[in-house]
């Protein structure tokens, strides 16, 4: 019974709503739009957030990766006396690291290596990274065919390749290519399996395994083709010695990886005469990430704010103006015998009624926005629970709000001056 | 000449020594100067005077649109001068029926929802209003335009369906403010007939007119000069 008679309240104010269909539709357009703009920004912000954040945990959130690098006045002295290089991290380096920190639990070693490659009569160059079996427990990937290295490979330094399937793409191998052998260098290698690669970046963190074509164990990869590396730029050849190109170093509690990360850099720091490595945390990555969307998320919510409170001022306005021409009909209504309170809520639902329907019509755009931006960029977008149901509220609230005022102000007609005669 | 009315209980309205004093600016304007009169059930009354008299205010103040400076308003026996604003809504929800000079019905409402609009604050459903609103039509002689708006409708018209909303809450007081004062002397005849055969059904109506001639419809013809009883004229029968 109650029940109906509100639903008949809000029908009378849709109804009253639908006498001045421009000027309601008109009215709720600043909603509209603070609504739908709402909705749209937060669906891309929590989209690009959401890939970033996904990136970042594809490096693993408790690895903290070390890599080589060549330092700027060793690159310049190689360029003048043509020297070999000398630099990066070092075997010694691993071990080091394995054994000082309690809370490391595994650690993997990289070394980059580019050889000419064959299959059957298909030769290219390939950037080979010899490692442990532990690589891929550190950077789990899917594996599409075969098997990962085992550490068998690596005591018996056994010839074997784990293709990633961007190598695999590159020689033209297929799932059957697993079992026969490529030629790497002068020797041959038994391809064994193939490994999904996943690309891209993660802030300013490369993937580890970006670009890589062939995993082959490490120990095998040193004995067939040492620590020098022979490039061939531009007509002169560099010459460089690195043990190794990346560490990488799993922590056993998030609790620890920053800290571990910071004695890392000591311990480097006190063996290397240059600061040819670099240490990075997808960790710190990653709570930089939130904290930009942390702040992206309040930046959004002071302009959606704003734009709520335009529309909702926009509605109050032309409320105001509605209960001054409506004089007459408040002080009839009065007269047979309506209370404050019923003006009130006659006014308010009207009110609401614009607001949420301006509200649902903004959400309708908020939603169409992201999936065209999706459709034809093909950004992510997310649309959240909360995403839909926060502007709705709101934009109920709003006329709340905003209703309260020309409401009181339609109670407070004095039907007797209402109804004097023209 | 002040005619004493008998205090019986089929009075259904009495003003004792009420005042009305408004303040317009530094003067002080005696709308009602004490005025004592008894309103008996089923009858008729025009309230008369020039403008200044004080009819309005006695119209509003009868109508519990306005409250008294000091004195009574009883409304059958009960003391309703010092009640407030939703107290006096709820008075003329339940009690009261008002016709106006300029009809004042709400444009945008159908004759229907109109006439429906005191059964909507009375809480009723709608269908029951359906059926009353369609009943008070016929009474008043527009059953086939209920679906119109006022606008489409002739003074007349406009008029009938505003006795018809005044007379949906079955009220026992009638109020009529110079209900033909915006009609054609013909039509206002007509509206002044179905008033009479209303009275004449039993309803209570009070009247305010300048026009003598509408006046003689009424049974007491009560004559306002400056904010008091001129003198009260009752028909013979």
């Amino acid at each position: 019974m109650k029940n109906t008679r509100f639903v008949r309240n809000i029908l009378l104010g849709i109804e009253n709503l639908l006498l001045h269909k421009l000027r309601s539709f008109l009215t709720m357009l600043g909603v509209v739009f603070g609504v739908g703009s709402v909705v749209a920004m937060l669906s891309v912000g929590e989209g690009a957030s959401k890939e970033a954040l996904a990136q970042i945990r594809k490096l693993g959130s408790n690895n903290i990766i070390i890599s080589s690098i060549k330092s700027v006045e060793d690159d310049a002295a190689t360029t003048q006396h043509s020297h070999m290089s000398i630099y990066g991290l070092t075997y010694e380096d691993q071990h080091r690291i394995a054994q000082s920190f309690p809370h490391i639990d595994q650690t993997a070693p990289v070394k980059v290596m580019r050889k000419e490659a064959r299959l059957q009569e298909r030769s290219i160059e390939l950037r080979i990274v010899g490692t442990t079996e532990q690589w891929f427990d550190l950077v789990p990937r899917e594996v599409l065919a075969g098997r990962v290295l085992l550490a068998s490979d690596l005591v018996k330094q056994v010839p074997v390749a784990v293709l990633t399937e961007f190598g695999a793409r590159k020689i033209l191998a297929t799932q059957n290519t697993v079992g026969e052998k490529i030629r790497i260098g002068s020797d041959y290698f038994e391809v064994v399996g193939i490994v999904r690669s996943e690309g891209g970046q993660a802030g300013n963190i490369q993937m580890p395994d970006e670009e890589v074509d062939v995993y082959i164990p490490m120990t095998a990869g040193r004995a067939y083709f040492g620590d020098i590396n022979t490039r061939r730029t531009a007509g002169s050849f560099i010459r460089e010695r690195v043990e190794l190109h990346q560490i990488i170093a799993r922590v056993d509690k998030t609790e620890y990886v920053e800290s571990t990360a910071a004695g890392i850099e000591q311990i480097l720091a006190r063996f290397h005469k240059k600061t040819d490595y670099v240490t990075s945390v997808p960790l710190t990555l990653l709570r930089q990430a939130e904290d930009t969307k942390r702040r992206f998320n309040i930046v959004l919510g002071s302009i959606a704010g704003i734009s709520l409170l335009v529309g909702g001022i926009g509605i109050m306005n032309i409320m105001l103006a509605s209960v001054t021409e409506r004089t007459r009909e408040i002080g009839i209504r009065r007269a047979i015998g309506a209370k404050r309170w019923q003006i009130i809520t006659q006014f308010l639902i009207e009110t609401v009624v614009l607001s949420t329907t301006g509200g649902i019509i903004g959400l309708g755009i908020g939603v169409l926005i992201p999936s065209l931006i999706t459709l034809f960029s093909g950004m992510a977008t997310v649309l959240t629970l909360k995403g839909v149901l926060l502007p709705l509220l709101i934009s109920m609230s709003i006329g709340i709000l905003f209703g309260i005022y020309p409401a009181m102000h339609a109670a407070k007609v004095d039907p007797i001056i209402a109804l004097r005669h023209e | 000449m002040i005619k004493p009315v008998n205090a019986s209980d089929n009075v259904i309205v009495h003003l004792e020594d009420a005042r009305k004093i408004y303040q317009m600016g530094t003067q002080e304007v005696r709308a009602l100067a004490g005025v004592t009169v008894s309103f008996t059930q089923g009858s008729f009354w025009a309230i008369m005077g020039p403008s200044g008299s004080g009819k309005s205010t006695m119209m509003n103040v009868l109508g519990c649109l306005d409250r008294l400076s000091s004195g009574q308003y009883v409304l059958e026996g009960q003391d309703v001068s010092e009640l407030n604003d939703d107290a006096l809504s709820e008075l003329r929800l339940k009690y009261m029926g008002f016709v106006f000079q300029s009809f004042n019905l709400i444009p945008q409402l159908t004759v229907k929802r109109n006439i429906e609009l005191p059964l909507y604050y009375l809480g009723w459903d709608a269908v029951p209003s359906a059926a009353r609103a369609q009943e008070l039509a016929e009474l008043v002689g527009l059953g086939d335009r209920l679906d119109h708006r006022p606008t489409e409708l002739s003074g007349g018209q406009m008029q009938r369906v505003a006795i018809a909303r005044a007379l949906a809450n079955d009220p026992q007081v009638l109020f009529a403010d110079e209900p033909t004062g915006n009609l054609d002397s013909a039509t206002g005849v007509q509206i002044m007939q179905l008033l009479a055969d209303l009275n004449a059904q039993g309803k209570t109506i009070i009247m305010v007119t300048h026009e003598p001639d509408i006046a003689t419809y009424a049974h007491y013809r009560l004559h306002m000069i400056d904010g008091r009883i001129d003198r009260i004229e009752q028909d013979t029968e």
